[in-house]
């Protein structure tokens, strides 16, 4: 049965978007039926993150206001086959995302794909709250620092309260999703320890991402960093988070700082 | 000194802040989720003590004023509701205020 995620984390910036590049891809890598969906309307990025920027046409609102048929707005990606991103609007404001044009196209969506992962805008606004309001499943990107903490803590209240599942007393799966993560300042005590969050939030962890210039570089080059440096630590993270997701019982490892003595030296200036 | 001798001298002096940003939000979080608590409660009796007070009379919904105060022991919920003036069949009830 399809199952409807929502990537979500209240405050900007803390990794949305790369996540839901990154966690699509690597569940289409997995051999899932996948879709992408990008709620950002007026500030859509997932075009970019995913490298099909120039492939769009056709947009979520162009579906939802009858102007084009959701099979005109999907965009199938050139490296795998069984990935698809559905864009944002660039132009129309977010109002015109509304509850009955959302849930026809999150169930028409059903019919065709295993996963649809709808990136959810900062904030509590409409955008957030229809990316929200037909999940199945949470996931809350989370970064280890004060206002992201709490902004997730809000987010989660909202996710027990304003959802469809919420409302109708089922429970929403939630997951933290722990990013831009620095072993090196957390060994310092410098950063929220892993712990920490998880006690404060407490919902289950899906994974920690660290912080890493591969991501950036994989945004540079419009490619989730699963498929453009798989090998990497963040690319593994986000393999592991996506087998959890499909249900296998892993344990979360905590990166580890793998510096030599001049990067413990030194590497304190560039951090 | 340049910037490499600050970062020198951070060395002896450094103080671990995640501890402070970890009870701070403890603190904060527990104030926001009682709060968020709070105004959902109080919409539900809103609409509840409205429909109660719809069957007997024409109330204004601005004129009724619902607020909850909480204390440490104790709690105290307001309800103030301004009625019209002649109540022709619900005499028995009375008017004004009340609190629970």
């Amino acid at each position: 049965m399809a199952k409807v995620l929502v990537v979500t984390s209240g405050k900007g910036g803390v990794g949305k978007t790369t996540s839901t590049a990154a966690l699509g891809a690597a569940l289409a890598q997995a051999g899932e039926n996948v879709v992408v969906v990008d709620f950002d309307v007026g500030l859509r990025n997932l075009d970019l993150v995913m490298g099909a920027e120039r492939r769009v046409v056709y947009d979520m609102i162009n579906v939802i206001q009858g102007d084009a048929r959701l099979a005109q707005a999907l965009i199938r990606d050139k490296r795998i086959d069984n990935l698809s991103l559905l864009p944002a609007s660039q132009t129309r404001d977010k109002d015109a995302l509304t509850d009955v044009g959302v849930a026809s196209i999150i169930e028409q969506l059903r019919q065709k794909f295993d996963w649809i992962i709808c990136d959810s805008p900062a904030g509590i606004e409409k955008g957030a709250m229809m990316a929200m309001r037909y999940a199945d499943v949470a996931v809350v990107v989370t970064n280890p620092e004060v206002s992201s903490v709490r902004d997730s803590d809000r987010i989660i209240g909202m996710l027990d309260s304003k959802t469809l599942k919420a409302e109708r007393d089922e429970r929403i799966e939630k997951h933290l999703l722990l990013t831009r993560y620095d072993a090196g300042r957390a060994a310092r005590g410098e950063m929220l320890k892993t712990e920490d969050v998880l006690e404060i939030l407490s919902i289950p962890l899906l994974g920690i991402v660290p912080e890493s210039v591969d991501v950036l570089n994989a945004s540079n080059l419009g490619s989730p960093i699963t498929l453009n440096n798989p090998t990497s630590a963040a690319a593994k993270a986000y393999f592991d988070a996506a087998r959890r997701l499909r249900g296998e019982q892993l344990d979360v490892v905590v990166p580890i700082e793998k510096k030599g003595l001049m990067g413990r030296l030194f590497g304190r200036r560039v951090a | 000194m340049n910037i490499g001798g600050m970062n020198l001298l951070s060395l002896f002096r450094r103080q671990r802040t995640a501890p402070v940003a970890r009870e701070r939000l403890q603190v904060l979080l527990a104030h926001e989720r009682m709060a968020a608590g709070h105004s959902e409660l109080l919409n539900v009796l809103r609409e509840e003590i409205l429909a109660v007070i719809a069957k007997h009379v024409t109330v204004d919904r601005d004129k009724v004023n619902i607020k909850l105060d909480r204390g440490p022991d104790v709690s105290i919920l307001e309800i103030d509701v301004e009625m019209p003036a002649i109540l022709p069949k619900v005499r028995a009830q009375g008017a004004g205020a009340a609190a629970a």
